[in-house]
């Protein structure tokens, strides 16, 4: 639809009233995930139903002309990511998880290292999905990254935490999981009667708190 | 139990509790949901004097049935269907009025899969996030009917609309056409994937449900292999998993995916996919955005 300058989004049409802005990694999602929040707020921003961050794109649905948006869009250069803000939401979490033993020998370290370790990052949710309140957190440095399980299994309890590839999660509700479970936590994450229902949305900072 | 609430006398195959679903909250992962054929869910709320956010009854294939509680007004629309109150014939698509007590009977569908049960004053089940729909895929909302379930209704808000002729599109029977716009993810399929697409070689697959409309057919061949990350995703996406067998997306539909999306069919042309049976032929015809 329209070509990006240097640094600036690339927006791909999708339908009649939405647009997919694609950037070049998970960074410059959130940054500029981060940006249209803050134009919105600002009233810089024309109405929009949804906006839906994820790995490397933000989806913008319910726009009334898409074209003039996405010309707008790629104009302007989006402003790095900042770490400021409201402080983090802290999870306490006991680190007893069923594949603590197959975590720590990935990360080459002993099993009572990992939550010293994992509580040591600071995350921040990328973008959600799988279910509703699910988070994809980043934050974890690289050489932490570990495969999915090979066989996912059938049940996995609510309060779960678990890794995958670049990603941190908290499972919000008993379901179906592939991630690997390193801990658990009390917090409620997803209550539809509370509000907000999500503890965790895209840019929401967190931190976790070994329990003793 | 309120003396306007109903009983299900018999729940069907499934009939869930819809209105205009919950937009809004794509980004935490939750679906928007929704009466999936919309003009369907608007004409009957019409016709008995509801507001269009007003919940009404999505009933599958063959129908339901409710006693009433004290006497109403409702209204069925969708699938063409028989209608009877206790046992006698009363009109499709126009107001009916049903005493105390009465049993209200949507039969099984004549053509088309869903039908539409409005009662004056809409259910009023309890809202989850501002909308009382039903969502199959994060089970969101109210359980879909069970016999014996009570459901309350709210208070009557105007007048049943007065109406000559219903404007209501036929169900499609021979060939499902829906319009497609490619993008944002076209480049990921060969030349000829959108010619395959207008084709018109796809049938409706029984696997089809509220998530979305599953298609049997030719595969749709890739130009790039590797994986998409997930990205956002809206009602009417056409995605394309690995078997190359299109599914259009719809109310229920999971808000991110991670296979490549060929192309989107503009809401208003899902109301026929809606209603399209196992079977109907479907072909895309790709359209401007």
């Amino acid at each position: 639809m329209t070509t990006p300058g240097p640094g600036r989004p690339r927006a791909l049409p999708v339908g009649r009233d939405a647009l997919l802005l694609e950037v070049g990694g998970p960074e410059e999602a959130q940054a500029l995930h981060a940006e249209l929040l803050r134009r919105r707020t600002a009233g810089d921003l024309p109405p929009v139903r949804e906006i839906v961050p994820a790995a490397r794109t933000v989806l913008l649905d319910g726009v009334a002309d898409p074209r003039a948006l996405a010309a707008d869009l790629t104009r302007r250069a989006v402003p790095p990511l900042t770490t400021e803000g409201s402080a983090p939401v802290v999870l306490p979490v006991h680190y007893d998880g069923p594949d603590l033993a197959e975590v720590a020998a990935l990360w080459g370290v002993a099993e009572d290292a990992v939550a010293r370790i994992h509580s040591g990052c600071e995350f921040r949710v990328a973008f959600c999905g799988f279910s509703p309140g699910f988070g994809y957190l980043t934050g974890l440095p690289e050489r932490l990254h570990v495969p999915r399980r090979a066989t996912p299994r059938t049940a996995v309890p609510a309060g779960s935490l678990a890794l995958a590839g670049p990603y941190t999660g908290v499972y919000p509700s008993a379901s179906p999981g592939g991630w690997q479970l390193i801990g658990r936590t009390d917090t409620v994450l997803w209550d539809p009667d509370r509000e907000p229902a999500a503890l965790l949305s895209p840019g929401t900072r967190v931190r976790f708190e070994a329990c003793p | 139990m309120p003396v306007n609430a109903l009983t299900v006398v018999r729940a069907g195959a499934l009939t869930t509790v819809q209105d205009l679903g919950r937009p809004g909250y794509a980004h935490l992962g939750v679906p928007r949901s929704g009466a999936l054929d919309e003009p369907a869910h608007r004409l009957a709320n019409r016709l008995v004097g509801n507001a269009a956010r007003c919940a009404t009854l999505e009933t599958t294939v063959n129908g339901c049935a409710l006693r009433t509680g004290a006497a109403v007004t409702f209204a069925v629309t969708g699938a063409p269907c028989p209608v009877r109150v206790d046992g006698r014939p009363g009109a499709w698509g126009a107001p009916v009025r049903a005493p105390a007590g009465a049993v209200v009977e949507v039969g099984p569908a004549s053509a088309g899969l869903r039908s539409y049960l409005a009662f004056a004053g809409g259910v009023a089940v309890p809202p989850v996030l501002g909308s009382r729909s039903r969502d199959l895929l994060s089970g969101l909302g109210p359980e879909p009917l069970v016999d014996g379930a009570s459901l309350p209704l709210g208070p009557v808000c105007g007048p049943p609309g007065a109406a000559d002729a219903v404007p209501c599109a036929a169900p499609p029977t021979a060939e499902l056409v829906l319009p497609l716009v490619p993008g944002p993810r076209d480049d990921w399929f060969t030349g000829d994937a959108l010619r395959t697409l207008a084709g018109g070689g796809f049938r409706v697959s029984p696997a089809s449900n509220r998530v979305g409309l599953r298609t049997e057919g030719p595969a749709l061949r890739r130009a790039r292999e590797g994986e998409l990350p997930s990205e956002g995703v809206v009602l009417g996406a056409v995605q394309v998993p690995p078997d190359g067998r299109p599914v259009v997306f719809l109310a229920d539909h999971p808000t991110t995916g991670g296979y490549p999306v060929v192309g989107v069919v503009p809401a208003p042309a899902l109301a026929g996919a809606a209603q399209a049976v196992p079977g109907v032929a479907v072909r895309f015809v790709p359209v401007r955005g």
